[in-house]
């Protein structure tokens, strides 16, 4: 309950930061994906009140933009760059020995909710390729058999 | 400003950032600071250097001597030696891979020699969050030149007469889509900069904003005075961070300094820009896409008969352009039409179509020994951009294509390796000149795996809403899916190119209207390889897993490897039998092809066939 009035509380304090506008609803959406990690059905609720949009609007731009998700994600998140160089130097290969690594499928998160894997576009560090971001953090030059090293720091 | 004897230049580009840069930078300061060089030495962090295959990078200034690959145990020596007594360090240089001599200064190495700097003019010079520095390399000039001596029309014909054409890929000539704009009726108008640079392997607008934010709000601000317009967007990709906190402080230092805001050089001029967030969809990459994404909706784009300059964000003239182009503007103002129409190819003085001018720059990536940014001027070869600028092809392999324009773009094989890039060749040769991404393969690569890829990749982000894309890219797939399974046809190829062109007439959006790019110029130079995988069910560069055959070398499994057993461990299908010490072997019919045993084997004993 007490989490629910802080969220609640947040939320709101969300909205404010953007004046409740209809235009900047998708940045709206932006912050509480952040702040929760995913987009919490409540949290919609009461964007869609306050900024007086409807519902379908919001799950429109939740389902179709690829940042925003509805179902909570992992406490890390690991993106697999799949940009062409990246993917010329062997990206895929990378996503199946971490999918082998963590048991999950790409777009999915491990079922301690500890880790969350997916692929990105191009990142634009080209120089570093083949790479894997973990929590925003960039890790160039990985290779299918180092990629589990990678999430070492990321245990907690 | 305080004069320093010397400046370090430390790259901060998310390339070398993300290779420990800062890290550098204050491994520099701490050495400077105990020597006693802190009033001589200053160290600056700049933009994207473009080198980004030798990161982390370092340059010292005024001499040029350039630092690669540093790591923080060089800092103390390379201080001492080079700060202090004065003598460069040799081993810390770059060493061009068939030469082996090293290389002090920086405009020597052939990646920079061969490039001509115009959109990337302040590129390393410059610290992105320091709207000094910019203005000491005559930032703002142009912007103060244009509100203060021109009229928008003059400006207008500047643009048109310069033939500069957009950067962002479609080519089209700026000056007239300036001059479309400022005749279109209705109020407010507004500019935009689309840095929704969305194409896999280009990274030219993330390097812009990064290293130089000012000149993109400075060709931003050129453009508003000559359209008319007060209010401005810039619309940053979700994935570029960095690149979105530089330019907010951009845009906050331009406010101070009275650069941006109510009154523009005294001059009543207003003109304000905001920032905007994508979401990583790229279809917002598209410009009727991207507005709708500004106004807060889904990004799905409209038809474009009615064009954005007269209908554009919420229904009013909207001027957009790319970044890039916008960061080329107060060039041509400052340097003029005559100097930048000397540059390129073809003649615009009658026809803003009959040439492409300027520099172009592209980034440059994969199978290849430079990787980084290029700015060349147009009309250069491929050969010229890949071998001399970019180094060549590393560890020996032979060139086999060069992939151009991204997702839209298309495929050229060696023997278009003396094309020139401009807009119609590149065109003509079946690919476009994109936004600039340029990805070297080479015979490693199998092209038909890379279509499929970009085919995954448009498939994906098809916005859905119309359905030649939506359905037609995945047919295409599915097709592309059999042939690398072994299963394809004869017929699928005739079927894969009549759906091509299906899909190209009949899409909404340019990203329907060139997604079988990438399928038609590997159809049109690699049609061979395509044959192989459906005739002799085998992938030539032994890339696409389901044809290929893992067998195990016994020879090297016991004398190198000893049997180590890895490859059993790690098989998910248990289909790799063997004991310690004794040569291992895969029972085919359990082989699930994931090729775990190929990746995890330290000995070359796996071999494919």
């Amino acid at each position: 309950m007490e989490n629910q009035v802080a969220q609640a509380a947040r939320v709101q304090e969300i909205i404010q930061k953007w004046n409740k506008r209809r235009d900047l609803i998708i940045e709206m959406l932006h912050d509480v994906q952040s702040e929760f990690n995913y987009l919490p059905l409540p949290a919609l609720d009461q964007i869609s009140h306050e900024v007086g949009v409807p519902h379908s609007t919001l799950y429109g731009l939740a389902t179709f933009y690829n940042a925003f998700s509805l179902t909570p994600r992992g406490k890390h998140q690991i993106c697999v760059c799949m940009g062409t160089p990246c993917h010329a130097l062997g990206a895929p290969r990378i996503v199946e020995a971490l999918e082998r690594h963590l048991k999950v499928k790409c777009g999915g998160t491990t079922e301690d909710l500890k880790y969350t894997l997916e692929i990105s576009g191009c990142v634009g560090t080209c120089g570093l390729a083949p790479i894997v971001i973990v929590d925003g953090e960039l890790h160039g030059f990985v290779t299918p058999v180092n990629a589990p090293k990678v999430l070492d720091k990321y245990s907690d | 400003m305080k004069p320093y004897r010397a400046n370090v230049m430390v790259c901060a580009g998310t390339g070398c950032v993300s290779n420990h840069s800062l890290e550098i930078k204050k491994a520099f300061e701490e050495e400077i600071q105990k020597r006693g060089l802190a009033d001589e030495v200053q160290v600056v962090t700049t933009g994207c250097n473009g080198f980004c295959g030798a990161g982390p990078i370092a340059v010292v200034q005024p001499d040029g001597i350039f630092y690669q690959l540093l790591k923080i145990k060089d800092i103390p020596y390379l201080v001492e030696e080079h700060l202090l007594k004065g003598r460069p360090v040799p081993r810390l240089m770059y060493v061009p891979p068939e030469e082996k001599i090293h290389i002090p200064k920086m405009n020597d190495i052939a990646f920079f020699k061969g490039q001509m700097l115009v959109a990337l003019r302040n590129r390393g010079m410059i610290d992105p969050e320091n709207i000094d520095d910019y203005i000491a390399r005559d930032g703002y000039r142009a912007s103060a030149k244009v509100l203060t001596t021109m009229t928008p029309d003059e400006v207008i014909q500047m643009i048109e007469a310069s033939g500069l054409r957009g950067r962002g890929g479609g080519g089209f000539p700026t000056g007239v889509k300036w001059e479309s704009c400022r005749k279109a009726k209705g109020e407010p108008r507004y500019v935009i900069c689309n840095a929704d640079e969305g194409d896999p392997g280009a990274f030219m607008d993330r390097s812009i904003i990064e290293g130089d934010p000012h000149s993109v709000l400075e060709g931003m601000v050129i453009g508003a005075f000559a359209v008319g317009s007060s209010e401005g967007y810039i619309y940053v990709r979700q994935e570029y961070p960095l690149a979105r906190e530089r330019l907010v402080i951009a845009i906050n230092q331009a406010r101070e300094y009275g650069l941006l805001g109510d009154d523009i050089f005294g001059t009543g001029f207003k003109f304000d820009v905001d920032i905007r967030r994508g979401a990583g969809a790229f279809v917002c990459g598209e410009s009727t896409a991207l507005m709708a994404s500004v106004e807060g909706r889904v990004g799905e784009p409209r038809a474009k008969y009615i064009h954005t300059v007269e209908h554009g964000l919420w229904n009013k003239p909207t001027c957009l352009n790319n970044v890039e182009t916008w960061a080329t503007i107060p060039a041509i103002i400052m340097r003029g039409v005559d100097w930048f129409t000397s540059i390129g190819t073809g003649d615009v003085s009658e026809n803003p179509w009959g040439g492409s001018k300027g520099t172009k720059v592209f980034s440059v990536a994969g199978k290849i020994n430079n990787t980084g940014l290029v700015e060349v001027p147009m009309g250069i070869t491929l050969r010229e951009i890949i071998f001399d600028v970019g180094g060549g092809v590393p560890k020996g392999k032979k060139f086999k294509a060069v992939q151009t324009g991204g997702p839209s773009g298309g495929f050229l094989a060696a023997e278009l390796l003396d094309l020139q890039v401009d807009y119609e060749q590149l065109t003509e040769a079946g690919s476009m000149m994109g936004s600039g991404g340029m990805v070297i393969m080479d015979e490693d690569n199998c092209m038909v795996d890379m279509a499929k890829y970009f085919l995954t990749f448009t498939q994906d982000e098809s916005c859905g809403k119309c359905a030649p894309c939506r359905e037609g890219t995945l047919r295409m797939l599915q097709i592309l899916q059999r042939i690398t399974d072994g299963k394809g046809t004869e017929e699928d190829l005739v079927l894969l190119e009549d759906l091509s062109h299906y899909v190209i007439d009949s899409s909404l959006c340019a990203l329907g209207g060139s997604a079988p790019n990438p399928v038609l110029t590997t159809l049109r130079y690699f049609r061979e390889e395509y044959e192989v995988h459906i005739r002799d069910k085998k992938c030539p560069a032994r890339v696409c897993r389901q044809l290929n055959v893992y067998t195990i070398d016994p020879n090297l499994c016991v004398t190198k490897g000893h049997g180590c057993g890895v490859c059993r461990a790690q098989c998910p299908e248990k289909a790799i039998v063997g004991e310690k010490n004794k040569a291992h072997s895969v029972i085919q019919d359990a082989c699930k092809k994931c090729g775990v045993c190929y990746d995890v084997c330290k000995f070359d004993a796996i071999q494919i066939s």
